[in-house]
């Protein structure tokens, strides 16, 4: 397993480098000048053109790039050109609300999917199915925006059940953190519920059909054992990989349920950074979800080994 | 010894009781303000940045020296008094008692000299006083003066001057910046402090009441007179959405929305204890700027066409739709401003399409495409491109629609180069009115051709030049009502009507001081 993660790690370099130079040439290459937005759309050009040489944007760009990854290769990821804090540091702020709610999102449409694609796949033909596959469907069709508003609606507006909007860390105030965090999961777990079903209902139906299953069955186990410790463990790894795909593109896909419930998190971040053209922090975010992605592929193959003992890299 | 530990332990609790009744009363007892701004708060240095929030971020924590009343007639704030000598060349100011900056040290003439320095490097009238000042001099701690070459009309409305860039005074050590580069310490010596360990760029600004501030005895008048602060603590809080900010004001989560949407406000009018005021009358004012070098623009006729093909309506109603937040009017310097006038606007009781085609005909149009910039990014400027290029096809004209975010808008604007290089024809943008009410700080009425657009004409320059140097009111709009009549003849930019954004805000907000800046003095909470 050492040498799993030590080969994951230096074959991540490369990954990281060419992330870099991809990034960094298409920000100076499509349209937007950070000086430009700093001096706002009444400013003179004479401005715009002092802004341009401070912050070292008439710089060759071979001359900027050679900056920035002499700065990367120092641990600094840089500062931002508007508000002059460090790029790390407006990470680290928003790191928290994001990956609050992309976790306990992923644990709770675990918790409601699995069991349910499992019902699924052993009711299979059944009402029971069919209400469980016509509420994925449902699941990947409403938009997030449409659920998180109508939640807000009912179950804020109308009831005063949640709050509205924001965010509370969990190190501040546990029950605060739950009464944020309630509406904006269910909003996003959705989707994921119904994938994660779906995929479940699948695999499980796949392995049912098998002879060990029918082995197990004359063997005389109850149903219930035979589908939870023979037929969900060797479904377990396509489950693991859809789960952790879907973890991946939680975190670097949350803008929406971020902007809806006005959560301060990582998508937000990089949004407002596109539109500002603040370079150091766009490069800063992709640079550090490359990272995140790597992380997250290792850990669904370490998880691969301990659920498949035959699994080796 | 066991009655002595049981005492001790009596009064610890005591202590502990009493000392959390007293936080909890203080807690109680502050009144704390919590406000979606128009935009997030960026970039903190009020003279580099022209965006509206970096200046009404200004007015929270600096001063300034005069300041605009509510008719928009210049008052002293920080100055106490001033003379001028007869022959109009020295003006001397002396300072308030007990100006102080948020650290503690007073506000000196050294302090307000380096300022109004970082200053007029970068806003238009502050070049304008620059180029007439031969020096500025610290007298004393709490007098200075400004000695010009020449006698100069605007000394006090410069000083004064309300839209960005605003003649902020900060400590002497912080304006020495650059102004290329931004500043790194937020200390003023205005009515609140900004709490800087609580900034969260994107998420939240936290302001609180500077205690130390000496108000003026005067009532609070626009942005003069007594700046007297009610809120103890006032958090600007950022959304991304606008259906998030009318959710949170009608749960109570925030108190005012200072940018209402207008397809919000029937709802958020009908809760029961939501309302708006009316705090900024004169509002925004829509601005189509022409290309000067870019063929066929390059043609007069040509620019003519365009402002008689426009009407001013159909673009509010897009845009604004209730008639009640609108205002029909193409004044040069701003509806609503003393030098406000409709003289030339065709637009405003447009289109006049017959007369359009026919000075297309007159400048040999050919069907040239005429590339219109269009920001989507920003709800009040999105329905402007649509509108305006459904008005130039009806006319016959070739329109290429391009929709872009609203900085690659700015970018694309500054961009003299030909179509085939990213060049453009016609963007549009909007303006407060009190950035367009003087001739010289109005940068669209420039002919120096050196700002997008480029205009250049020789003889506006000249009635700009006689603007600033008069000190004759009644003359001054005399040269206003000749600038206008020559901007509309060449067509240097086309107003395209006023509205207003009045906020939202819970029924408890009260005391609005009416000014186009959003300012947070003199409003109270007031439970009924």
């Amino acid at each position: 397993m050492l040498r799993l993660i030590l080969g994951r790690i230096v074959t991540t370099l490369p990954v990281i480098g060419v992330v870099a130079i991809t990034i960094f040439l298409l920000l100076r290459l499509s349209p937007g000048d950070p000086a430009a937005v700093i001096a706002g759309d009444g400013a003179s050009p004479e401005t715009i053109a002092a802004i341009r040489i401070d912050l070292g944007l008439d710089q060759p760009l071979l001359v900027q790039f050679g900056t920035w990854i002499g700065q990367l290769l120092s641990g600094d990821l840089g500062t931002s050109v508007f508000s002059h804090q460090p790029v790390q540091k407006l990470i680290a702020q928003r790191v928290g609300p994001t990956v609050s709610l992309a976790l306990m999102t992923l644990i709770f449409s675990i918790l409601v999917a699995v069991p349910a694609g499992v019902l699924a796949a052993a009711r299979h033909g059944t009402w029971i199915d069919r209400a469980i596959m016509a509420m994925s469907v449902a699941g990947f069709s409403i938009p997030v925006f449409v659920v998180g508003y109508l939640l807000i609606y009912f179950l804020s507006i109308k009831l005063g059940l949640f709050p509205v909007q924001g965010y509370v860390a969990i190190s501040d105030d546990i029950f605060g953190f739950i009464r944020h965090i309630t509406l904006p999961m269910l909003a996003l777990g959705l989707i994921y519920i119904a994938l994660f079903a779906r995929i479940t209902r699948s695999t499980m139906l796949e392995v049912l059909n098998e002879d060990f299953i029918r082995t197990a069955r004359a063997k005389g186990l109850t149903r219930t054992r035979i589908l939870v410790f023979h037929a969900l463990r060797n479904a377990a790894v396509p489950i693991i990989s859809v789960i952790g795909l879907g973890f991946a593109s939680m975190v670097g896909g949350v803008v929406v349920t971020e902007t809806v419930f006005n959560i301060p998190g990582i998508g937000r971040l990089v949004v407002d950074a596109v539109l500002a053209r603040d370079y150091p922090v766009i490069q800063g975010i992709i640079l550090v979800l490359a990272v995140v992605y790597v992380a997250i592929n290792l850990a669904i193959d370490i998880l691969y080994m301990l659920v498949d003992p035959r699994i080796r890299y | 010894m066991a009655s002595l530990f049981l005492r001790s332990c009596s009064r610890v609790l005591v202590a502990f009781a009493l000392a959390a009744l007293i936080a909890s009363t203080a807690q109680a007892e502050q009144k704390v303000l919590r406000v979606a701004m128009h935009n997030a708060i960026r970039i903190l240095d009020p003279h580099v940045s022209t965006f509206f929030i970096t200046r009404d971020f200004g007015y929270m924590i600096y001063d300034t020296l005069f300041a605009l009343d509510e008719e928009l007639n210049v008052q002293p704030q920080m100055v106490n008094t001033w003379e001028v000598s007869e022959d109009q060349l020295t003006y001397t100011f002396h300072l308030r008692d007990g100006l102080k900056f948020h650290d503690g040290a007073p506000v000196t003439s050294e302090d307000v000299i380096a300022s109004l320095r970082r200053w007029s490097s970068v806003d238009a009238m502050g070049q304008n006083l620059a180029s007439v000042t031969a020096e500025m001099k610290v007298v004393d701690e709490r007098t200075f003066r400004i000695i010009l070459n020449e006698p100069y009309g605007l000394v006090l409305d410069s000083l004064g001057k309300a839209g960005a860039n605003v003649p902020f005074i900060m400590p002497k050590r912080v304006a020495e910046t650059p102004a290329s580069q931004q500043i790194t310490e937020t200390v003023g010596s205005g009515p609140f402090r900004f709490v800087a360990e609580e900034f969260q760029p994107g998420v939240k600004a936290v302001f609180e009441k500077n205690s130390d501030y000496v108000p003026r005895d005067e009532p609070a008048s626009g942005l003069a007179g007594g700046k007297v602060v009610n809120i103890d603590r006032v958090e600007w809080v950022v959304f991304g959405d606008a259906q998030t900010i009318a959710n949170a004001l009608m749960a109570g989560e925030i108190d005012v929305w200072e940018t209402p949407s207008y397809d919000h406000l029937p709802m958020l009018l009908a809760s029961g204890d939501i309302e708006v005021t009316v705090r900024a009358p004169l509002g925004n004012n829509n601005l189509l700027r022409l290309n000067w070098l870019q063929p066929p623009l390059d043609n007069v006729k040509i620019r003519q066409a365009i402002l008689h093909a426009m009407d001013v309506e159909e673009f509010l109603a897009s845009q604004v739709g209730d008639p009640e937040y609108y205002g029909v009017c193409g004044a040069i310097f701003g509806c609503g401003t003393p030098l406000a006038s409709d003289e030339g606007a065709v637009q405003v009781t447009g289109p006049h399409i017959e007369r359009a085609k026919e000075l297309l005909q007159e400048g040999g149009y050919q069907g040239e495409p005429i590339i219109v910039l269009m920001a989507t990014t920003s709800v009040m400027m999105r329905p402007l491109g649509p509108v305006a290029a459904e008005a130039l096809r009806r006319i016959g004209m070739n329109v290429d629609l391009q929709t872009m975010d609203f900085t690659t808008v700015i970018q694309r604007s500054l961009n003299q180069g030909p179509i085939s290089e990213g060049g453009w024809h016609i963007f549009q943008t909007a303006q407060s009115a009190i950035d367009l009410m003087s001739p010289v700080g109005n940068s669209w009425v420039r002919g120096d051709g050196k700002q997008p657009g480029w205009p250049k004409d020789e003889v506006i320059e000249k009635l700009r030049d006689e603007y600033a140097r008069s000190s004759d009111r009644e003359r001054q709009k005399e040269l206003a009502k000749e600038i206008q009549k020559r901007a509309y003849d060449l067509v240097f930019f086309i107003p395209n009507g006023q509205y207003i954004t009045p906020p939202a805000h819970k029924s408890f907000v009260k005391n609005w001081v009416i000014s186009s800046p959003t300012v947070f003095w003199n409003l109270d909470i007031v439970q009924d």
